[in-house]
């Protein structure tokens, strides 16, 4: 095989096998940061033979055999003598390297809850919530160092300290590669959704940088909230964050224009939004509804109700702010904050006209948690305008963009000010 | 990316087996469950469905079967995948598990979709 084509014919293979690879290794040696070692040489094995040799026919079953080879090597090597490695010996000897498919087989039976098992880990509230998006991107992502980097628009080393700190960090704290059970399961899954949410809302609406979207981002959020949604079916707010990021993803091609710059909901090209994906969002909307009980939404499932209401609209006019209202209000009751408040107000405002919602933004302006917050002062411009409030309206507009971090929307937002 | 693999056979009324359809199934939820694989269908015998023409500016509609066609469409599935070559890794894993379940041959097209990747997700 000449080398570029084997070389991404690997490149294939890992993406599809790094995370099972991964987390298989990691129940066995029960340290994530050495699993991912002892993958990575793996990989470098493959892309030492598989030019000459071909790719094996289960690439799979071939980069595990490789990567206990390597861990009993290290072994020897090595001597260690804590009991981790004593622990790695002993699993490793009892289940001597047998024929691939016979390995497969065992793989499979267990892969699910290690992945899941891999999730939680990197998701660990002992780590910082960076810590946790980059080795949940590297880890279940597939992503190299470099490519997180590029996404989160900082240098390569910073990434790669925050991973090998965090490795450090749950080897420090001794946490375990296992499955959360009980009360902790409910708290522990919160973290995970929280990273995988935030992953998808750098994509979504970048708080910095040239771009107003990068897609990328979101597609890396939408695939891990899949995998999540496949190995816990059982948790009604996994389907509702995945039910949120497809509908929201859905409408990523709409909502920049030709020149990069940003298209607001309701101004977009209802044509451009994704289909596939509204329909996988509603489905997704649905599971939520059957896993919770019926009736009872969690926020994820709410904010994807939410989201649904525009999808399921043909055209602007025809969205049901009746019912967005009612789902903001269960909304701001079950996770009460400022910035709920100021959706609630935008949706009054559609509802009920926008008397209604700047009463509701008045009452914000000295909340303490908004203070720097740009979409207020341009909602309140927006509310402002369609009362003919002009003079009022360009200021708030003014405040708004000064005060936010992306070019894209600044631009926006002085247009709209030069437009009164 | 998004790609649209195409699975194209001879339309001999030959069905697949138990095991092949479940070897199948595997592969497809291992697929699901990495999150690459968003949609996936197989399509029921041509003559159930029908041929719509447009020729010379005459639209002309035939039912099926289509009995003169060397080869049909038989089923379809859609990936979202990192590369091209994760999409044929997925085909060629497809095609692998036919290997000793079924005979007759087998053309899979992997066509990357035009409104998806780069534009958005």
């Amino acid at each position: 095989m000449p080398p570029k084509q084997a070389a991404e014919a690997i490149d294939a293979v890992w993406r599809i096998e790094s995370a099972r690879l991964i987390a298989g290794l990691a129940r066995i040696v029960g340290d994530v940061g050495l699993a991912e070692d002892l993958a990575q040489d793996a990989l470098v094995a493959a892309l030492e033979q598989w030019p000459a040799s071909g790719v094996p026919d289960n690439p799979g079953a071939w980069l595990m055999a490789t990567a206990k080879h390597r861990a009993i090597d290290q072994l020897r090597r090595r001597k260690m003598q804590d009991t981790k490695h004593e622990h790695l010996g002993r699993e490793l000897s009892e289940r001597q390297v047998s024929p691939e498919e016979d390995l497969a087989e065992a793989l499979d039976d267990q892969v699910g809850d290690d992945l899941l098992s891999l999730i939680f880990t990197a998701c660990h509230p002992v780590l910082t919530t960076e810590a946790r998006v980059a080795l949940t991107l590297r880890l279940l992502g597939g992503l190299t160092t470099e490519e997180i980097a590029r996404a989160f628009l900082v240098p390569k080393a910073t990434i790669q300290q925050r991973i090998v700190r965090a490795k450090r960090t749950l080897a420090a704290a001794r946490v375990p590669f296992e499955l959360p059970r009980g009360a902790q399961l409910a708290e522990r899954l919160e973290s995970v959704l929280e990273v995988i949410y935030l992953v998808f809302n750098e994509g979504y609406s970048a708080t910095a940088g040239e771009d107003w979207v990068r897609p990328g981002l979101c597609e890396d959020a939408l695939r891990l909230g899949r995998i999540l949604a496949e190995l816990a079916p059982a948790e009604p707010e996994v389907h509702g964050l995945v039910a949120l990021m497809e509908i929201q993803a859905s409408r990523i091609r709409a909502r920049v224009g030709p020149g990069g710059e940003p298209i607001l909901l309701l101004d977009q090209d209802r044509g451009k939004w994704d289909h596939l994906l509204i329909s996988r969002g509603l489905a997704a909307l649905e599971r939520a509804e059957r896993s919770g009980g019926g009736g009872t939404y969690g926020p994820y499932a709410l904010q994807a109700a939410i989201a649904a209401c525009h999808a399921r609209a043909h055209t602007a006019d025809e969205t049901d702010w009746t019912r967005i209202v009612a789902l903001y209000d269960a909304l701001a009751q079950l996770v009460p904050s400022p910035v709920v408040e100021l959706n609630r107000a935008v949706a009054l405002g559609m509802a009920f006209g926008p008397a209604a919602g700047l009463e509701l933004v008045d009452s914000l302006t000295a909340d303490p948690a908004l203070a720097g917050y740009h979409l207020l002062p341009s909602v309140r411009g927006d509310l402002l305008a369609k009362l003919g409030r002009f003079e009022e309206a360009r200021a708030e507009f003014a405040r708004a963009a000064s005060l936010t971090q992306n070019s894209r929307e600044r631009e926006l937002l002085h247009k709209k000010r030069e437009a009164l | 990316m998004r790609f649209m693999t195409i699975v194209k056979t001879r339309e001999t009324g030959a069905r697949p087996s138990p095991a092949l359809i479940a070897k199948i199934g595997k592969l497809g939820a291992e697929a699901a469950q990495q999150g690459k694989m968003v949609g996936m269908g197989g399509l029921l015998p041509t003559a159930t469905g029908a041929r719509a023409r447009l020729a010379n500016g005459k639209i002309t509609v035939t039912d099926g079967p289509f009995a003169e066609a060397k080869e049909v469409i038989g089923g379809y599935a859609i990936y979202e995948v990192a590369s091209k070559k994760e999409a044929i890794e997925w085909t060629r894993r497809f095609l692998e598990a036919h290997v000793g379940l079924w005979d007759q041959e087998l053309e899979v097209e992997v066509r990357q979709m035009m409104d998806a990747p780069e534009a958005g997700c």
